[in-house]
């Protein structure tokens, strides 16, 4: 054997080896039992395999800009009174479809240079134009509620996150979803009932403690009543349930009236624990951060006797008299269950939604399937390569097993591409290695046939291969190419199962260029090497 | 051994016949989408609500949609799913029981009214409708074990057991709770049996899709079949010509016509994966065309003389023992993936087995034909004067060549 010929020998099993260990790392032993253990930790499955929850999700982003121009109304009646700044009416027009857009009525035209310093100096992420008879428009600049957008997606992805990696689910994913949607992806290995886990992850646990100025009323009329029908200034009516006064029963609604303000919210937060009252019914326990517990303290020392409502997504969860100054720990109370507690306390710690969701797609996998769909896919895998393999021994011989080495090494360096890079393995995957499998061998073919076709020529076997490989070569080369753009393409609009595909069939692929073309030629050149001068070739 | 040797077929001459096949499917496919079956679109693309159950015993499909009805539940479309054997049933809801404001309304209507199908287990969950959690968390309040200090470990094994007993042994059903005696310790099984019992049948599979994703998909698949096509004309042009380039994307576009009127005809559903599989198909197709044409273009440098209608059969005769032997190794493949791989494959791999026919073809009969009728047409209109003017080295043989046919 000469040398060059002995350096691409070594490098083909050093591939080989480096691959296996791709496959299945380093095996606790080398029993059957022990190499399935080995290679199921390396390659990872896809949702379709092994059972789960996939999801895609959209951000309702108009909330987050709402919620923006929401503070923006409040500072703008705010510098207008201190301004002395006469004003009718400022108020959002349509929150649904523009919640980016303020109108302000009712401005004296004389006071317009000073309503546009206000503006621009209290409001900077805000154009002012005028509007239609005489009132202004207030919009946020189109540049900062794109990055609203943005940042409420980006937000809502790490608070899902949070939530999903306190329920113990493994290997979750969470990533943005499609081409500026505001869509989010999920998927949940293992998850077959997604019902709970959807719950905690839309809940936007907003929680808020407020003054409660009055109630509870029985009703909203009796609430507007009791108030002279018009609310007091900076209160709102909300709905919160209690203890129904005669028959005790829960879940009475009941109306208070709450502050406008809060006076710590969910962001002043530092942890929430579910825990059990005295009485042993469930309850949050949560303490609050520095800051939080220095307002907290203020707000709670000034108002003893006064009564505070924790508000949770806009609904008076309970509601208790301050007795003395509280520094920065509190109880949330109510009619919960311990599952509803744990849950509660959980969207509590990791922080509130900037923004409502909607589920756009469900698609769940249950185990019996996954396991059902490997066994079947792998199967027929073995059957298709085998029915290949046999095929090439047969009809080329010796060559044949030269492509069949090949193919071997083809799978092994494609499975091994899996195991290095992480990719996961689908449904689709195992059919793309099976397609990869067939096309694989048409390099093969191209090859043999060609120098099938010389030998007939008259060549000889050596520049038989010699020439069969270079004229093979460019077409091989082409064929290549155009799959594996389209294998691209699928990639990029594909998701899960598909780009599962896509990932086998271009990870074969350029494995194939590699079995087909390098080893089959190093294997063809060792057999000329032992042969006899014009002994013939078996192919 | 050897198949196809030194053969010598015109297939040139054989152009009409080609053309009326092609026609013929062509148009009877097309017939299909416009006037009868339409494009029938997998859940994915038409949005809807999916779930496949499977039951213990070979379910009654009438009791089935009586349950339904009873449920509310508008024209759900009931049918079976895979072989008899399976017990599967897919039911399928369509749009109007869809809806992006509460997504799973349709799915959990389904599972309820199969529930109380019997409902002589009233506060009992449902075993075969449970995962590990579930589990896991009633056997660690129940505690029948009396575990120390790594119960939750200890239960979350026993689980799992369970759960890949009833998955892999038994199909995802199990018959009773009494199924799990020698699988875990008989007090697990006694104190499942306080809070358990067995329904008849298990989800194994839901797709719930509004209809938002829907379109969102639609317009992707489309986009990405456009762009798969593009692509290769690109890639075509730069490394052939522009009319290979022409020629191949028109094969694969009748590919991939009539593989789309083939499920129209058998009102199949197109999903996902199926398109996954048609762009497969067009690498696949270009794969097949790109030989025979690379082969035109070494027997163009070889043999000048020669027109260009010969060069052409020569080369498709030429190159034939490879066409068919990939083509039929390949089509060995997806035969065995669509007999084996599972009622979830079986519209990928019935798009691969029509196509891999279907573009094998298409590369004799569709692409290499258009090369030579664009020639004549060429040479027809303009004659020799544009023969003339093209200069470029490369060209120069072939215009020869062209002026002669």
């Amino acid at each position: 054997m000469n040398k060059n010929l002995l350096a691409k020998t070594i490098l083909i099993i050093a591939v080989l080896i480096a691959f296996l260990f791709g496959i299945f790392g380093i095996p606790g032993s080398l029993s059957g039992k022990g190499l399935l253990a080995a290679l199921q930790s390396r390659i990872h499955l896809g949702l379709d395999l092994k059972g789960g929850t996939h999801l895609i999700l959209q951000v309702q982003v108009n909330d987050a800009i709402n919620a923006d121009t929401d503070r923006a109304v409040e500072r703008l009646k705010d510098a207008l009174k201190s301004g002395n700044i006469a004003f009718g009416e400022i108020s959002k027009p349509d929150p649904q479809n523009h919640p980016e857009l303020i109108q302000i009525k009712g401005v004296p035209p004389e006071s317009s240079s000073e309503l546009r310093r206000i503006v621009s100096e209290k409001l900077p992420d805000y154009d002012l134009g005028s509007g239609a008879e005489s009132s202004w428009t207030v919009t946020m600049k189109p540049s900062v509620a794109n990055d609203t957008k943005k940042k409420a997606v980006q937000q809502a992805i790490e608070t899902i996150r949070n939530r999903i990696d306190q329920l113990g689910v493994s290997e979750p994913v969470i990533q943005e979803h499609g081409l500026g949607d505001y869509q989010i992806l999920v998927q949940l290995p293992g998850v077959d009932d997604p019902a709970r886990v959807k719950e905690i992850m839309q809940s936007t646990a907003m929680l808020e403690i407020r003054q409660a100025v009055n109630g509870p009323y029985p009703s909203e009329q009796a609430a507007m009543q009791a108030n002279g029908g018009v609310l007091p200034p900076d209160t709102v009516l909300m709905k919160g349930s209690a203890l129904h006064p005669q028959s005790g029963e829960e879940n009475t609604e009941v109306y208070w009236l709450i502050s406008r303000s809060s006076a710590v919210s969910g962001g002043d937060l530092r942890t929430a624990d579910s825990g059990h009252d005295e009485n042993g019914r469930p309850d949050v326990n949560f303490t609050l951060t520095g800051d939080g517990g220095r307002r907290f303290a203020a707000f709670t020392g000034s108002h003893v006797g006064d009564k505070l409502a924790v508000v949770l997504d806009n609904r008076v969860k309970s509601v208790a008299t301050i007795q003395e100054q509280i520094h920065d720990q509190g109880r949330i109370t109510g009619s919960f269950s311990p599952q509803e507690t744990q849950d509660l306390a959980l969207t509590l710690r990791s922080g509130a939604l900037p923004a409502g969701i909607k589920y756009l797609q469900e698609v769940t996998v249950g185990p019996s399937l996954g396991s059902d769909s490997i066994r079947q896919g792998v199967r027929a895998a073995i059957i298709g390569m085998i029915a290949v393999m046999v095929f090439m021994l047969f009809y080329y011989r010796a060559a044949g097993i030269n492509a069949d080495l090949g193919l071997f090494l083809n799978l092994v360096i494609l499975l091994g591409f899996l195991g290095f890079t992480g990719a996961t393995l689908t449904l689709p995957g195992i059919a793309g290695v099976i397609l990869t499998v067939g096309m694989g061998v048409d390099s093969n073919v191209l090859i043999f046939e060609r120098i099938r076709e010389e030998l007939r020529h008259g060549k000889t076997p050596p520049s038989a291969v010699d020439q069969g490989f270079a004229h093979a070569w460019v077409t091989i080369v082409d064929t290549h190419v155009t799959t594996i753009v389209s294998a691209i393409i699928l990639f990029l609009f594909g998701t899960g199962p598909v780009r599962g595909f896509a990932v086998t069939l271009s990870f074969g692929l350029a494995a194939n260029l590699f079995t087909s073309v390098f080893v089959s030629r190093v294997i063809f050149e060792s057999i000329l090497n032992r042969h006899q001068r014009g002994e013939a070739l078996s192919i | 051994m050897e198949l196809f040797r030194n053969t010598n077929i015109d297939f040139l001459g054989k152009k009409w016949y080609f053309l009326a096949f092609s026609l013929i499917f062509s148009v009877a496919g097309l017939l299909s989408i416009f006037f009868w079956h339409g494009i029938p679109l997998g859940v994915e693309f038409r949005g809807g609500t999916l779930v496949y159950v499977k039951f213990a015993q070979t379910p009654d499909l009438d009791k089935v949609r009586q349950a339904m009805d009873r449920a509310g539940l508008k024209n759900p479309r009931i049918q079976r799913f895979g072989p008899v054997s399976a017990n599967e049933v897919l039911i399928d809801l369509g749009l109007q029981e869809t809806s992006e404001a509460a997504l799973d309304r349709g799915k959990n209507a389904i599972i309820q009214a199969l529930q109380t199908q019997n409902a002589s287990n009233e506060g009992k969950q449902d075993l075969n409708n449970s995962g590990t959690p579930t589990l896991e968390q009633y056997l660690l309040q129940k505690d029948p074990l009396h575990l120390g200090t790594d119960a939750a470990t200890q239960y979350h094994t026993i689980a799992q057991k369970i759960e890949d007993f009833r998955n892999k042994e038994r199909g995802g059903v199990l018959s009773s709770v009494d199924d799990l005696r020698g699988v875990v310790p008989p007090e697990v099984v006694n104190a499942l049996k306080e809070g358990f019992y067995t329904s008849d049948f298990v989800v194994r599979n839901v797709e719930i899709v509004g209809p938002q994703v829907g379109g969102q998909l639609r317009h992707q698949a489309i986009m990405a079949t456009l762009y798969s096509l593009a692509g290769m004309l690109v890639y075509l042009w730069f490394r052939f010509e522009m009319i290979y380039g022409v020629g191949a994307v028109v094969a694969c576009f009748h590919d991939t016509i009539i593989t789309v009127g083939f499920f129209s005809l058998l009102n199949k559903e197109i999903s996902l994966t199926v398109i996954a599989a048609i762009l497969t198909l067009i690498g696949y197709s270009m794969n097949d065309t790109i030989v025979v044409f690379d082969r035109i273009r070494e027997n163009i440098k070889l043999l000048r003389r020669e027109p260009l209608a010969d060069i052409v059969n020569k080369s498709i005769n030429q190159t034939l023992s490879r066409t068919i032997l990939t083509s039929g190794l390949t089509f060995l493949t997806v035969l065995s993936l669509y007999l084996f791989g599972g009622e979830v494959l079986r519209g990928f791999s019935l798009a691969l087995v029509i196509g891999i026919l279907i573009g094998t073809y298409s590369s004799i009969a569709v692409a290499a034909p258009m090369l030579v009728a664009y020639q004549d047409w060429r040479a027809r209109r303009t004659g020799e004067a544009v023969a003339r003017s093209m200069s470029s080295p490369r060209n120069k043989a072939r215009e020869k060549v062209k002026v002669k046919a």
